[in-house]
């Protein structure tokens, strides 16, 4: 189920940025999309920058250490690669990699600035998740970062934190390049920021079709805008098809569907139509009736935002890694648009 | 012993015996975020209320809907009387929302000599250290938790029980933790290491941690500049001729949250994550020796029918509509799919609220039902400090 701009200006983005409300599906929904682009052979790297372990729970596999660790090949060809960045990792492979660090990398850590650089000084940990994606992004199959090899990855798909920092999350580069006004940090911070910004990245916000998912997304979306950078597709997860046609669930609503005939229907199925039964049936089908209307509420708010949206249903069972690709097939048409290409690629190998 | 099954019958958490006790003075709802915190903790200061309590609710991030609904329409880190509440009781109730920036600045303006004051607000570094920092929400909830307690039942603060709502962090344990963290690292080595030079008179006081520094010091420089470290520098020395002690402080509001008097109401919604989470920080709260009122669940699916199983209605519904019967028959499938499914939810939320339950037996539960729509008003909130009394 997918509505909106069937081309959407993004079908060139390499970097799939992740966000959404707590509670609304977020990992599930980026595994789901790291798949997705997967199935058209593309080699994918899923991250996570929280520390949660939610990809391994997903794809039920080991955790994720700070190395990258293949854990889903498709046929065809198609790989989903996982990593759980972590800042201290990222720092100290960031300083072996600009100032062959040995003793003094441990000297860092003994004196705690290692702690002091990825927990208090404001902003450096994100820019260290993000400048690690950064790192991978450009990483060509020769190893090295710049060149005409062919890029590692096809695409990067970022598990982000929730809507309510992702504004910061994603422009704490400028605000570092504030603080920090010289060195490494604040050299990549400026070419970090220009990938942000640019037509390469974009920002999925997934949701439910309750009030305050849904308000949270409008403000995050306005945020991004604001900020200058690109959101992508709105994915509604956890949808519910009505049980009822809608001019049943009108009836319902108003307490006027008909007991006598319910009844008589529920006898004729051999059900014995106690009052409590039958009472309890209608109480459900007007809770049902103003939750769909409530829905249609909130799904029209997030339509007038003018992005694509695709749902993705309510997995009866729970999550697991046979459903994440149900949900990916669903994906499918939103984030691969021809057949062999996945998004990102042409631009990629040009 | 064979593995059958086991009683899983978890005590029910009375909230009203806790929030009458007169000797309950603080009650902290935690947990993860998306799980109603907020809702929860506004729902219980406005039952305690109108029962007769003097409450105030400290909300750090409400919904819009939800600070209407109390009466809140800005953040200006302030406790506001709720006006429109049952008073018949003798209670009252005040709700504010916390402004960490300002907090943290009123911190500093109360304990620094004006001039003082003015020179760390303008610091780059204090500057994105209250506004950004990770902990600073968490560290800031507990400074202002700490400053409603000393004015308790003055006449300004009237109050005799603080209801407090936790910020909305990736982990529920990040309230216990940031405080700590913020209060070590200003108390640590790292810091002592950048604020010797100043303190000593110069760089003899470097000698007092031998060779390494001068790599250390060096390094970081290269990293984050030099402008960055010089203002953390004046930044932590300010702070520290401020208050003797970052750490001091932190480990004086973390005591308040042990004492006899404090209950912490842990808050999940029926999901395994949100679960998950509760059981880690019900189990860091017996560590710690913190004391534990309960578990709420919260937006448990409603099921009005009974009579009939959910395998029993989806084949009726099958065989209506197999049947091709009239409109009534399809309807009726209709209404017994829905109520499959109710029950099927239903049971898999009891199933995942039992298993928590197992692992943490005697922990008293309640269980609130979900609601329609977000609360937007005061009747909406009372609907649901019922149903947490399990009334």
């Amino acid at each position: 189920m997918t509505t909106g701009p069937t081309d959407p200006s993004w079908a060139r983005a390499r970097l799939h940025v992740v966000t959404g409300k707590g509670g609304t599906g977020k990992t599930t929904v980026a595994s789901a999309i790291a798949l997705a682009l997967a199935s058209a052979h593309a080699h994918v790297l899923l991250t996570e920058v929280e520390g949660r372990q939610g990809i391994s729970q997903t794809f039920d596999v080991p955790p994720l250490g700070t190395d990258e660790t293949r854990i889903v090949r498709l046929p065809g060809g198609g790989e989903v690669v996982g990593l759980a960045i972590e800042p201290k990792a990222a720092l100290l492979e960031y300083l072996q990699l600009f100032y062959k660090l040995g003793r003094a990398g441990k000297l860092l850590e003994k004196f705690g600035a290692i702690d002091f650089a990825t927990t208090i000084a404001p902003g450096v940990r994100d820019v260290l998740l993000i400048g690690k994606i950064y790192e991978a992004n450009r990483r060509r199959r020769d190893g090295k970062h710049k060149g005409d090899a062919p890029p590692v990855y096809d695409g990067i798909v970022l598990d982000a934190p929730p809507t309510g920092r992702i504004g910061r999350f994603l422009s704490v580069n400028s605000e570092v390049a504030d603080l920090a006004r010289v060195g490494p940090i604040a050299s990549q911070a400026g070419s970090i920021t220009r990938l942000l910004e640019s037509e390469q990245t974009v920002v999925h916000l997934v949701t439910l079709l309750e009030e305050m998912p849904v308000q949270e997304t409008l403000e995050a979306i306005a945020d991004l805008r604001a900020k200058g950078l690109h959101p992508g597709a709105i994915i509604v997860n956890m949808v519910r098809e009505p049980l009822l046609d809608d001019t049943a669930l009108e009836q319902a609503r108003a307490g006027r569907l008909h007991k006598p005939s319910i009844r008589t229907q529920l006898g004729e199925a051999g059900v014995k139509a106690t009052p409590e039964l039958v009472d309890g049936l209608l109480e459900e089908a007007r809770d049902h009736a103003q939750r769909i209307d409530l829905e249609r509420e909130q799904l029209a708010l997030l339509e007038a935002t003018g992005l694509p949206i695709a749902q993705l249903p309510a997995l009866p069972g729970g999550v697991d890694s046979g459903s994440v690709r149900e949900l990916a097939d669903l994906l499918v048409p939103l984030f691969v648009h021809r057949a062999g290409a996945p998004t990102g690629t042409e631009q990629a190998h040009a | 012993m064979s593995p059958g099954p086991v009683s899983t019958k978890a005590p029910l958490l009375n909230i009203d015996a806790l929030i009458d006790d007169p000797a309950t003075q603080i009650v902290v709802c935690c947990g993860s975020g998306g799980v109603g915190k907020t809702t929860t903790a506004a729902a219980l200061g406005l039952r305690a209320a109108e029962s007769g309590r003097k409450v105030v609710v400290l909300t750090i991030d409400p919904a819009r809907r939800l600070a209407q609904s109390l009466g809140l329409t800005e953040l200006d880190n302030t406790p506001r009387p709720v006006t429109d509440i049952d008073t018949a009781a003798g209670g009252s109730l005040h709700a504010m929302m916390l402004d960490m920036k300002r907090t943290f600045d009123e911190v500093v303006i109360a304990h620094s000599e004006p001039g003082k004051a003015e020179q760390i607000l303008a610091n780059p570094f204090y500057q994105a250290v209250s506004s950004s920092f990770a902990g600073t929400q968490e560290y800031m909830a507990m400074e202002k938790l700490g400053q409603l307690k000393a004015s308790a039942g003055t006449e300004d603060a009237p109050w005799d029980l603080i209801v407090v709502d936790t910020p909305p962090s990736r982990s529920a344990l990040d309230f216990l933790d940031a405080p700590n963290r913020l209060g070590s690292f200003l108390d640590g080595r790292f810091i002592r290491l950048l604020t010797a030079p100043a303190k000593a008179g110069g760089r003899a006081g470097l000698k007092v941690f031998g060779v390494g520094v001068q790599i250390v010091t060096s390094t970081m420089t290269k990293i984050l500049g030099g402008q960055m470290l010089s203002d953390v520098q004046t930044f932590v020395n300010a702070l520290d001729t401020m208050f003797g002690g970052f750490r001091e402080r932190a480990d004086e509001t973390y005591r308040l949250l042990s004492e006899d008097g404090t209950a912490f109401l842990v808050v999940a919604a029926p999901e395994r994550d949100a679960l998950r989470e509760a059981s880690y920080f019900v189990d860091r709260l017996e560590a710690d020796g913190m004391p534990l009122a309960g578990l709420v669940v919260n937006r448990i699916g409603r099921v009005s029918a009974t009579g009939v199983t959910p395998s029993r209605a989806l084949a009726a519904a099958e065989s209506l509509e197999e049947s091709g019967g009239p409109k009534s028959a399809s309807n009726a499938a209709g209404l017994l799919r829905l109520h499959a499914s109710l029950v099927r939810t239903a049971e898999r939320q009891r199933e995942l609220a039992d298993r928590f339950s197992r692992s943490h037996p005697g922990i008293p539960v309640a269980h609130v039902p979900a609601l329609g729509r977000d609360v937007h008003d005061l009747d909406g909130l009372r609907e649901i400090g019922h149903a947490l009394a399990g009334s």
